[in-house]
């Protein structure tokens, strides 16, 4: 093999795993964004959608188009619980204190599904079959078109949604100004539920389809939130644009540093990205500078 | 205030003294002796919680990066104890000063995450350089301590040197908070910008706190390595982290006793409770999430509010 077509080949794969990243750095940057707060469960979302796949499709034996949006669903339900109980809840609002409610969160639903899925790790057959095909000479799984295509269907879905229906306008206009937003008369509070009933969606979309590729067990969420996370402030923070772009970004450096340098330290790549995008262009690659105002 | 403090660690100071008279079983003397480092960690990391609002998530990092440091320079390359502890700290003080710069001149989320994936990191780097740390193995033989030609080899010896050394950290710790720097520090998690409007560098100050914090903590983490003379990565995961961040949260932000109630309670507490070890992580997700819902300022002040609140309706 040819050193630029292992080149394209880490590239296809990174740009695979990549894709479930810019997924989680969506649902990020949608709580960021009506909230203000980080949602640490995020990645917990992620390996919830991995499991209730395996429940329905592989233990119901459900046909998988139900299957997956019975995830969806359930995964959704789980982000819709957490806004309406403990954040809600909260005798404080600072922000602080919001984001150590989620880290508890996060871990409360990783102890929940270490007792009803055990410790194991599970696995989903590909969605179709496992005969690599052929582009440019470089084998793609077949799973990875899966992945890509449904991610650029789910960021097309979005778009529309933010740009043309009432409700993603009035999610934008939240995120604009929670003030001027409630004196237009715009139900902050469910936009507020709508942005974590969302962002459980989209986990649950991510960990559907990355877990026939690299396994799911109940552990799994710091990481993949960790990287979401990551590749929402490579991308810039609260951008929707700049989180698919630092998550195909953030999976392509990945693959190629696991693939050219050491595969052993693949995972503390992203962290070390992280830190030199926090120190020095905290704005992320397309985030403008903002001022603080006092 | 200060006179009442005093009578305090008097108090406190006589309980250390003769609580092992009472105790002939070595096991709870060695629970003890870890709630003596929780105490270090978690005061440490209250320093920092509660008088300069952060939260950091990648506290067992650094107690790991104590241990492995002092373990790995005194068992392979026979380094003294005592100021390899001292070089652990520096270089741990090190490495918290370079995270410090980026992630607090944000918003304090910033640093949650970026200790939380410093953490991650950290743990990797035990597991994957197994030729230096023994992977996920662990890392046997670290020498244990001894004071001229006194050894402590034994939980009873250990108890007095822990205790007294988590004793200093305390008056330390009380005293620094009493200082300008404390109330500055106190400023400064009341109102930043206020705070910077009377002339406090709220950044270095931050910055100088978190690394005092790491350094206490790297300073436990020595003292577990020589104590225990064995050392794994599973001790030093996130888990631990949260641990230490819950017991802070449970003894209140920013009150130090009540990170010595957090830090015994929390350690003591799931030795009794052996059969529910199983649960331990979903317990402790549902303390942090109910004590963050409820009582915002930490469980102890905040039952001490509820009981006030009582008193004077009575009235």
């Amino acid at each position: 093999m040819t050193f630029s077509l292992q080149l394209f080949q880490f590239i296809l794969s990174g740009l695979t795993t990549g894709s479930t990243y810019a997924l989680i750095a969506i649902g990020f940057s949608l709580i960021h964004n009506a909230t203000g707060i980080v949602n640490f469960a995020q990645g917990e979302f992620v390996m919830l959608g991995g499991m209730f796949m395996v429940t329905f499709y592989s233990v119901l034996e459900l046909p998988m188009v139900i299957a997956f949006f019975l995830t969806v669903f359930s995964v959704a339900a789980v982000g819709l619980l957490l806004e309406r109980g403990p954040i809600r809840q909260a005798r404080s609002k600072e922000i602080l204190i919001l984001v150590m409610i989620t880290v508890g969160a996060s871990i409360f639903i990783k102890g929940l599904t270490m007792i009803f899925w055990g410790k194991n790790p599970m696995t989903l057959p590909p969605f179709s079959g496992e005969a690599p095909l052929i582009l440019l000479e470089a084998a793609i799984m077949p799973q990875s078109i899966w992945i890509f295509g449904i991610t650029v269907c789910v960021v097309v879905a979005l778009n529309y949604f933010f740009k043309r229906t009432m409700m993603g306008k009035a999610m934008r206009a939240v995120a604009a100004s929670r003030r001027s937003a409630m004196l237009t008369g715009i139900p902050v509070g469910r936009m507020i539920l709508l942005s974590f009933t969302l962002s459980g969606a989209l986990g649950a979309v991510a960990g559907i389809i990355l877990t026939p590729i690299t396994t799911t067990s109940y552990d799994v969420g710091v990481m993949l939130g960790l990287k979401g996370f990551s590749a929402a402030i490579l991308g810039g923070y609260g951008s929707m644009p700049g989180a698919v772009l630092g998550g195909l970004l953030l999976g392509v450096l990945e693959s190629l540093a696991s693939g050219l340098i050491s595969s052993e330290y693949k995972d503390a790549l992203a962290f070390l990205i992280l830190l030199m995008v926090l120190f020095f262009k905290p704005s992320g690659v397309l985030g403008k500078g903002k001022l603080r105002q006092v | 205030m200060e006179k009442k403090n005093k009578i305090y660690l008097l108090i406190y100071a006589f309980i250390i003294l003769i609580l092992p008279i009472f105790l002939s079983n070595n096991y709870y003397l060695m629970v003890l002796n870890v709630a003596a480092l929780n105490i270090i960690v978690v005061i440490g990391l209250n320093l920092l919680t509660g008088y300069a609002g952060q939260i950091s998530l990648g506290h067992a990092a650094f107690f790991g990066l104590g241990a492995y440091l002092s373990a790995i320079f005194t068992a392979a390359f026979h380094f003294p104890v005592w100021p390899t502890m001292m070089i652990a700290m520096f270089i741990t003080g090190i490495v918290a000063y370079v995270i410090a710069i980026p992630t607090l001149k944000l918003e304090g989320h910033y640093l949650v995450m970026a200790t939380l994936g410093f953490n991650v990191i950290v743990y990797i780097i035990m597991i994957q350089l197994d030729s230096v740390t023994g992977g996920p193995s662990g890392f046997a033989g670290i020498p244990r301590l001894q004071i001229g030609g006194f050894i402590f080899n034994s939980d009873r010896r250990i108890y007095y040197l822990f205790w007294a050394v988590s004793f200093g950290v305390l008056l330390l710790s009380l005293n620094l908070i009493r200082s300008r720097v404390g109330r500055a520090l106190a400023a400064l998690s009341h109102n930043e910008i206020a705070a910077k409007c009377s002339g406090i560098d709220t950044e270095t100050y931050k910055i100088n706190i978190f690394v005092i914090s790491a350094v206490l903590t790297s300073l436990a983490g020595s003292l577990y390595a020589h104590y225990i003379t064995f050392i794994s990565p599973g001790t030093f995961s996130i888990f631990y982290s949260i641990q230490v961040v819950t017991m802070v949260l449970v003894g209140g932000m920013g009150s130090l006793w009540g990170s010595i109630f957090g830090a015994v309670l929390l350690t003591l507490l799931p030795e009794f409770l052996h059969s529910v070890k199983e649960y331990n992580v979903l317990i402790y997700g549902l303390v942090l999430m109910v004590i963050m819902v409820f009582f915002p300022q930490g469980l102890f002040p905040g039952i001490l509010e509820v009981f006030g609140q009582r008193k004077k309706g009575e009235r």
